[in-house]
């Protein structure tokens, strides 16, 4: 075969490739909004779960998906962003710093039914949190603390070092460059990060489910304290029924689910270029 | 219309090997080579030479159209090997380069041996032959002077050699091929003066096989080696002679004012 | 401030720690030699078996449909859109392919069970309703871009010089492509695929709604299978009492299970480490 022929063969396989990969988006986006366009609305959205498939809604599921939001991100949140201000900005090129980098690549790729495991005996049994929106925020917290860690690291890298040098310049401590000059250059960086970390946050549901998220929970969690459930939970219960009111249930509220996602991760993709073309000096 | 049928070794067609013809190149907007004409002979060695970004790589690198690899760039005119016009888009660029070789500023072999460097050319072309690789790469790494440095150490690989060493070795990659023509652009201003010398002895001995252009910022270094100098300024081709001629007695006072020094 | 970077190290050691303990305990009434030799799994029954070969039999199937997929795919893409394809056709194609990575895997579940297996039953007869090839072929869709935005990181580092110099010799773009580039960038490459393996081996979502809940020792990607992830999942959501042997099985599949992804992980941190500075 000649060399011409593989270069042409080759630009065949690879549109082919390409399209392959695009398709089956496309394929899975229209099958999942075909089978669940029906079932959207009011009702679905404010309904508890039931028995009844026409009557189930995901009420519950998004009240449970917020609150565990909102906890996973007060704990995440500074926790990540401190550590990545350390790491980045006071860790010395040594030993320590070193392993602790191995040591977030690695969390990084650490699978998410672990982190349940752990989880399941850190929070809920042996600090005696029960299966409760508080364990499992903190559960997700060390999920998406790699994410948020490594984010902050390389929007704080980013800032050039001739704007700490004025800063210093001026007399300001190291401290204060951080905090007035080094974070607010490095702000969209960071908050693309934690918006990435959010969409990856509410797609996650098998840590949750060794955690103990219900898949059957009538009722709103009031306090971190209550049993909870989320939406990919309750896809996930209502997509092992087979009734076929179910299917239609489990396919409308993924349409939810990737509505949020997308949303999140266009907005912070639209972030990330709008940075990126402001620190471009 | 059939694909003409281009023999590059026999140069019966024309006086000239490479010609040039109201060339004009654009990188985007900037108007980067004016009306450029050019003849060149077989068998010579032709030197390039003016202040920097008048555009001499620029305008050799139009001859294996190099330039195509770089976005946003237009061309106008004619560049003709042996009688044949090169942007005629009926013409195989990548058999056309086959033909001519070229040898960068910065010496760029590949991540490989040594060996598989020089065949590298060969293997492209469906040879894989042990025994006509082996002779090829031997009679490369002869003709550029490498051969008795690295005989026997062939499979090492070629990022252990010095700079001026992967000079000659991309020089023998270059010739493997039998090209009829060798371009160089700056070939010896990253190295040091002993390599240099090296290199400007192969490209003296060269030069009855080859015909060569050698782009060259360094006024000494064409004026040892060339047959012919072309002084470029801003794009343009100010004069074009003997070298002889172009560095004791020049036309043009641009070309006067840069060989002595007064600018550039 | 230090302390929250030292939370990373805690976590660590966390999981290290959870992991074993309840291991210990298992170990203690389940003899290492069943635990890696007996074909079946059976703790949930009355004829209890604990061998880990099968739940590691469906964890390593699913993931090696997945990467013959993901692989050839996605590294022809990344050489595609790297040598090949022009600047607006990647900047239309890459975002709409990390577009894949975002998507919650409880979608790619459902995807493969609503969808895809009822059309492969259709072409494949005798498809079992779970069975490994959908999951398995679905995940492989769904780490195309891990190992297409590695890649062609990869290859994107590959100094240009290189890239002139095998085009003027007159190699044309498969050639350059495969003979100098992707030799070139080998190492970036190789850290995709491992890291696209790790991926695959420790999801959860799509196989345990597509791929069974019965563990099977088999090769045969048309069956059902059961994966460590999705054994441990089922265990959660049933009625184990705590501190029983049952419960234990969790940590034990657990801890086989990031052994694993660590060695994995490890390895490919490595191989970046040492090879990162080969351009500088």
């Amino acid at each position: 075969m000649s060399p011409k022929t593989k270069d042409g063969i080759f630009k065949v396989f690879a549109i082919g490739c390409t399209s392959f990969g695009l398709l089956t988006l496309v394929v899975l986006i229209s099958v999942i909004v075909y089978k669940g366009i029906a079932r959207i609305n009011w009702s679905f959205f404010t309904n508890l779960p039931s028995r009844h498939p026409e009557e189930s809604g995901i009420y519950t599921a998004l009240a449970g998906m917020v609150s565990l939001l909102v906890f996973t991100l007060a704990i995440a949140l500074p926790i990540g962003i401190l550590a990545g201000i350390y790491l980045q900005e006071y860790g010395k090129r040594n030993r320590l710093a070193k392993i602790i980098e191995i040591n977030i690549s690695n969390l990084a790729g650490v699978p998410s039914v672990i982190y349940g495991i752990l989880g399941l005996q850190v929070f809920v049994r042996w600090s005696a949190m029960g299966n409760s929106i508080l364990a499992a925020a903190f559960t997700l917290a060390l999920l998406i603390m790699p994410v948020i860690i490594v984010s902050t690291r390389e929007a704080i890298k980013a800032v050039p070092d001739s704007l700490r040098e004025a800063a210093y310049g001026l007399g300001s401590t190291k401290w204060q460059t951080i905090r007035r000059v080094v974070i607010p250059a490095s702000f969209g960086g960071i908050l693309t990060g934690v918006i990435l970390s959010v969409s990856r946050a509410i797609g996650e549901t098998a840590p949750l489910i060794v955690v103990g998220a219900l898949a059957y929970v009538p009722f709103i969690p009031e306090g971190p304290m209550d049993q909870f459930t989320s939406l990919p939970i309750q896809i996930f219960n209502w997509t092992s029924r087979p009734q076929q009111g179910f299917i239609v249930n489990a396919a409308a509220g993924i349409i939810v689910l990737l509505l949020f996602t997308l949303i999140l991760n266009g907005i912070a993709i639209y972030f990330r270029n709008r940075w990126q073309k402001r620190t471009l000096i | 219309m059939a694909k003409e049928n281009i023999n590059l070794s026999d140069s019966a067609y024309g006086v000239y090997k490479l010609k040039a013809k109201d060339l004009n190149l654009y990188y985007g907007t900037k108007h980067a080579l004016k009306d450029i004409s050019i003849n060149i002979l077989p068998n010579t060695v032709t030197a390039f030479i003016g202040p920097s970004g008048c555009g001499k790589s620029t305008f050799l690198r139009c001859f294996n159209r190099m330039n195509d690899l770089i976005e946003n760039v237009k061309i106008e005119g004619q560049v003709l090997i042996d009688d044949v016009d090169i942007y005629n888009n009926l013409i195989d660029v990548y058999e056309y380069r086959k033909k001519i070789g070229m040898v960068f500023q910065k010496p760029n072999p590949f991540p490989k041996s040594i060996f598989e460097n020089v065949a590298f050319g060969l293997r492209i072309n469906g040879e894989n032959s042990k025994a006509v690789l082996e002779e090829a790469v031997e009679n490369a790494l002869k003709k550029s002077a490498l051969w008795d440095e690295v005989k026997d150490n062939l499979h090492k690989s070629a990022m252990a050699l010095s700079g001026g060493q992967q000079q000659r070795l991309c020089i023998a990659r270059a010739i493997a091929v039998k090209p009829s023509v060798l371009l160089m652009d700056e070939p010896a201003s990253a190295l040091d003066p002993i390599s240099t010398a090296k290199i400007e002895q192969l490209i003296y001995e060269l030069k009855d096989q080859f015909t060569i252009v050698i782009v060259t910022h360094n006024m000494q270094q064409a004026a040892r080696v060339s047959d012919k100098t072309a002084f470029f300024y801003m794009g343009e081709l100010i004069e074009f002679d003997s070298t002889d001629k172009i560095f004791t007695n020049p036309t043009k006072d641009a070309t006067q004012n840069y060989i002595t020094g007064r600018f550039g | 401030m230090v302390l929250c970077s030292l939370v990373s190290i805690f976590t660590t050691i966390g999981i290290v720690l959870v992991l074993s303990i309840d291991t210990f305990k298992f170990f203690a009434e389940v003899s290492l030699f069943d635990f890696l030799t007996d074909p079946e799994w059976t703790p949930l029954f009355e004829d209890k078996h604990f061998g880990i070969l099968s739940l590691l039999s469906g964890t390593l199937l699913t993931t090696a449909i997945a990467v013959m997929v993901a692989v050839p795919v996605g590294i022809t893409i990344a050489v595609y859109l790297n040598e090949y394809a022009s600047k607006r056709f990647t900047a239309v194609v890459k975002p709409l392919l990390e577009i894949l990575a975002a998507i919650p895997t409880v979608v790619y579940g459902f995807f493969a069970l609503q969808f895809v297996t009822p059309m492969l039953q259709q072409i494949i007869p005798g498809l079992a309703g779970f069975n490994a090839l959908s999951p398995g072929l679905v995940m492989g869709v769904m780490i195309i871009p891990y190992i297409t935005s590695l890649s062609e990181d990869a290859l994107r580092a590959v100094p240009k010089s290189l890239r002139e110099a095998s085009y003027g010799l007159g190699a044309n773009r498969f050639q350059t492509a495969f003979k100098v580039i992707v030799p070139a960038a080998n190492s970036g490459i190789i850290v995709s695929v491992i890291l696209a393996i790790s991926r695959a081996l420790g999801e959860t979502m799509i196989v345990a709604i597509a791929a069974g809940q019965q563990p099977k020792l088999t090769l045969n990607p048309l069956e059902s299978v059961e994966t460590i992830t999705t054994y441990i999942v089922q265990v959660s959501m049933g009625d184990v009492p705590q501190d029983s042997l049952e419960y234990r099985t969790i940590f034990a599949a657990g801890i086989t299970l990031f052994i694993f992804t660590f060695l994995l992980n490890n390895i490919s941190f490595w191989i970046r480490k040492k090879y990162q500075q080969r351009y500088e």
